[in-house]
C-alpha cells in the first residue's frame, strides 16, 4: 500500500534572493523574471514521489515579507518539519542573513528540524561572491544540507526538495500541527471549523 | 518608509490584525506597527521569560516550571464560542488553516457553595442537580419553548412577545425560581449583571439559542480553544493581511500621532521618520490611554476596570470532574457582587503550558478599591496556586466615531468570557473606516496540488 506523509516546510531568506521564486519554479515550474515582491502566494503544497510506495507533500509557508522588519510570528516556526534558508549566490550579505535565520530556526523552531542551506541564481554565475566551498563548509559545520539552485533555469531545484524528502524521517507520523487542507485524520483530537460549518445543517451531532 | 499608506495600523492586538487582514484582502495598502516585539498586544499569549518580564522583571522564571517555549500564557481569558461571529471569520478568511483547535472539557456554574455542569438542553437539565424534581419540569418547559420558536410562526410564541416582552415576563411565565433564573442569564446567557431582566427577551433569547447550539456542535461545551493558545489568533490574521500585501513591523516605537490644522489625521512619527497615511486605526494605548494629559486632545476614556489573576496550578480544579479545560461562572447574586466571576482553564493539552501545569485566570469587573480581595471567591475555588500574576487593567473606550479626524480606535478588552463584543468591535471600526458594512466574502484561496 502506497503511503503519503505531510511535511511543513518554511522558507527563510533575505529579501530578494528569490525564495518565492524558488517554490513558483518547485510547484509550477514556472518563472517571472518581474516578479512583485510576494503577495497573495497563499498556501502551495508540492508532493515529491520517492518510490513506488512513498511520497511526501509538502506545505510550504512562504514569509508573506514578514521576514523583512523582524516581524515574523512564531506560529511561522511552529512545527516545521524542514526549512530552505536561502541566499543570493551574487551577494555576500545575503549569506549572512543567512546564517541569522539558521541561528533563529535552531532558537525557535524544534530540534529535529531538517535545515537545508540554498545558494540561488547560479544563471548569474558571472556575478558570483559567494563561493561553493565558503558555503558548503559553514553548512557542514552546522550539520546543514547544502545545494546550489537556479530559480530561473530550474537547476537543482527539485532535486533539493528531493534531497529533504529523504532526509525527513518517513517512520514517525507527521507532527500534528503539519496538516493543511487534510489535517483531520482519524488521529486527530481536534475539531475542524470548516468541516463543521459545512455540515451544518444536516444536524450533524446534534444532541438536543 | 517614504511610502504612502492607506491605512496604519498600530498595535497587534485581535481586533487590530482582523481588520488589517480584512482591510489588506480588499486591496487596502496596509503598515501594522507594535511597540512590542511580539504579537498580540493586550491579547498576546506569552512565553515563560516574557511573562516574568512583564510581571516580575527582577525575577528570571524558576526552572522548575519547565521549558521557556512550552508556555502561551494568555493575558485575556476568553474562549471562541462554536457557532459565534468569530468562528465565522475564522472560516471565511480562511486563516483556519494557520490554527488547529480543540474543545474546551467543561463549563460549570457555582451555586450554593459548589460547581455544577451547566445544563444546556432539557436533557442534560432534566439530569442536573441544580435544580428540584418540580422545577426540571418547569425548566424544560421553557427550554422547549426557546427551541420550538420560530418568528413566522405565532404558535411557537405561546402569547410572548420576544421584542417587547422582557425577560422577566419570560421567566415568570415558566414559574422559574430566582437559583435557575441565575444560570440561565449568567451562565448560559453570558450577562455579567442582571441589567437584562427588565430588557426585551430578544437579545437573551439569541444568546440562549446561540449558547445551546454552540453546545450541539462538539459536546462537551460550546467553547474552542486554539492550540498554542490565543496568541494564535491575532498571528493568523497577521499572517492574512501579510500575504495581501500588509507590512508589518515590530518592535517600533511610536513617537506621535501627526495631526494636520484642522486636527485631521496625517501620519505616524517613530524613529524620527514620519510614515504618512490617510487614516489610522490603534488601540487606545496609542492614543493616550493611561497616560497623563499633556493639553492634547482626549480620545479616549476609562469605562471602568477589570481586574485579572493569571494562576499556574499543579493540579486540575477541584470538583470538575479533573477536565483539562473549563469554564467557571459564579453569578453575581451566589457571592453578593453586581458583576460575576470568571474562571477560565486551561492546560498542557492546549499546547500552553509544561505537562501537570494547569493555567486558571479569574476575572471580574472591578467595583471597589480592593479587586483582589472580589476576586476571592474564584480563588478559592482553585485549590492551592502555585504562581499568581495579577493585573487590574482600566477598559478604554473612543471618544469619537473617527470619521471626522479619520483616527479610528479600537476598544480595550472586556470582562465577557468569548470574543463576540471583539467581532462587534470589528465591524463598528470596520464601517467607520470603509463606510460599508462588513460583508464575508469566501476568500479566493490559491491551492495547488
Amino acid at each position: 500500500m502506497s503511503k503519503q506523509f505531510q511535511f511543513k516546510l518554511v522558507l527563510l531568506g533575505e529579501s530578494a534572493v528569490g525564495k518565492s521564486s524558488l517554490v513558483l519554479r518547485f510547484v509550477k515550474d514556472q518563472f517571472d523574471d518581474y516578479r512583485e515582491s510576494t503577495i497573495g502566494a497563499a498556501f502551495l503544497t508540492q508532493t515529491v514521489t520517492l518510490d513506488d510506495q512513498t511520497t511526501v507533500k509538502f506545505e510550504i509557508w512562504d514569509t508573506a515579507g514578514q521576514e523583512r522588519y523582524k516581524s515574523l510570528a512564531p506560529m511561522y516556526y511552529r512545527n516545521a518539519n524542514c526549512a530552505v534558508v536561502v541566499y543570493d549566490i551574487t551577494q555576500t550579505a545575503s549569506l549572512e542573513k543567512a546564517r541569522t535565520w539558521i541561528r533563529e530556526l535552531q532558537r525557535q523552531a524544534d530540534p529535529s528540524i531538517v535545515i537545508a542551506l540554498c545558494g540561488n541564481k547560479t544563471d548569474l554565475a558571472a556575478r558570483r561572491q559567494v563561493t561553493e566551498e565558503e558555503a558548503k563548509k559553514y553548512a557542514d559545520e552546522e550539520g546543514l544540507m547544502w545545494a546550489e539552485t537556479s530559480a530561473k533555469t530550474g537547476e537543482g531545484v527539485s532535486e533539493i526538495f528531493t534531497a529533504i524528502a529523504k532526509k525527513l524521517p518517513l517512520t514517525a507520523p507527521p507532527s500534528a500541527r503539519a496538516g493543511g487542507p487534510g489535517r483531520t485524520g482519524p488521529a486527530r483530537a481536534g475539531v475542524d471549523l470548516n468541516k463543521q460549518s459545512a455540515a451544518q445543517g444536516q444536524q450533524e451531532a446534534c444532541n438536543c | 518608509m517614504d511610502e504612502e499608506y492607506d491605512v496604519i495600523v498600530l498595535g497587534t492586538g485581535l481586533t487590530e490584525c482582523i481588520l488589517s487582514g480584512l482591510l489588506s484582502v480588499e486591496g487596502k495598502k496596509v503598515l501594522h506597527m507594535d511597540r512590542n516585539d511580539y504579537y498580540g498586544g493586550d491579547s498576546a499569549s506569552l512565553n515563560l521569560t516574557q511573562l516574568y518580564r512583564k510581571f516580575r522583571p527582577n525575577q528570571a522564571p524558576p526552572t522548575a516550571l519547565g521549558r521557556d517555549r512550552d508556555y502561551a500564557v494568555d493575558l485575556v481569558p476568553k474562549f471562541i464560542i462554536a457557532s459565534g461571529e468569530l468562528t465565522k471569520i475564522l472560516v471565511h478568511t480562511d486563516v483556519t488553516r494557520y490554527l488547529e483547535f480543540k474543545q474546551i472539557a467543561g463549563s460549570f456554574v457555582y451555586r450554593d457553595g459548589r460547581i455544577s455542569k451547566v445544563p444546556s438542553t432539557e436533557m442534560e437539565a432534566v439530569k442536573s442537580p441544580l435544580m428540584g424534581l418540580f422545577e426540571k419540569r418547569r425548566a424544560k418547559k421553557f427550554f422547549e419553548f426557546l427551541q420550538g420558536w420560530k418568528d413566522e410562526d405565532p404558535t411557537t410564541h405561546q402569547g410572548i412577545n420576544l421584542d417587547k416582552d422582557s425577560m422577566k415576563t419570560v421567566y415568570e411565565k415558566f414559574g422559574l425560581e430566582p437559583g435557575t433564573q441565575d444560570f440561565i442569564g449568567h451562565a448560559m446567557a453570558l450577562y455579567l449583571d442582571d441589567d437584562y431582566i427588565t430588557k426585551p427577551a430578544r437579545p437573551a433569547y439569541d444568546r440562549i439559542i446561540l449558547y445551546t447550539s454552540s453546545m450541539a456542535r462538539y459536546g462537551k461545551s460550546p467553547y474552542i480553544y486554539p492550540l498554542y493558545g490565543l496568541g494564535e489568533l491575532p498571528q493568523s490574521f497577521a499572517r492574512l493581511s501579510a500575504i495581501y500585501g500588509g507590512t508589518y513591523m515590530l518592535d517600533k516605537q511610536i513617537d506621535a500621532i501627526v495631526t494636520d490644522a484642522d486636527g485631521k489625521f496625517v501620519g505616524v512619527t517613530s524613529g524620527g521618520e514620519t510614515v504618512k497615511a490617510k487614516q489610522v486605526i490603534g488601540d487606545p494605548s496609542y492614543f493616550g490611554a493611561g497616560k497623563e494629559e499633556e493639553g492634547g486632545k482626549v480620545r479616549v476614556i476609562e469605562e471602568g476596570k477589570v481586574v485579572r489573576a493569571i494562576c499556574l496550578l499543579k493540579h486540575p480544579i477541584p470538583g470538575t470532574d479533573d477536565s483539562d479545560s473549563c469554564q467557571i461562572i459564579i453569578p453575581q447574586n451566589q457571592v453578593g457582587r453586581r458583576n460575576d466571576i470568571y474562571i477560565a482553564m486551561v492546560s498542557s493539552t492546549h499546547n500552553v503550558c509544561a505537562k501537570d501545569i494547569f493555567v486558571a485566570i479569574v476575572s471580574t469587573i472591578v467595583e471597589t478599591d480592593k479587586p483582589e480581595l472580589e476576586i476571592a471567591p474564584g480563588l478559592n475555588l482553585l485549590g492551592p496556586i502555585h504562581e499568581k500574576f495579577v493585573t487590574i487593567t482600566p477598559v478604554y473606550t473612543p471618544t469619537s466615531t473617527g470619521t471626522a479626524d479619520n483616527i479610528f480606535i479600537t476598544r480595550s478588552y472586556d470582562a465577557t468570557s468569548h470574543f463576540e463584543t471583539v467581532v462587534e468591535d470589528v465591524q463598528d471600526v470596520f464601517k467607520r473606516v470603509t463606510g460599508t458594512d462588513l460583508v464575508l466574502k469566501k476568500r479566493e484561496v490559491e491551492v495547488t496540488e
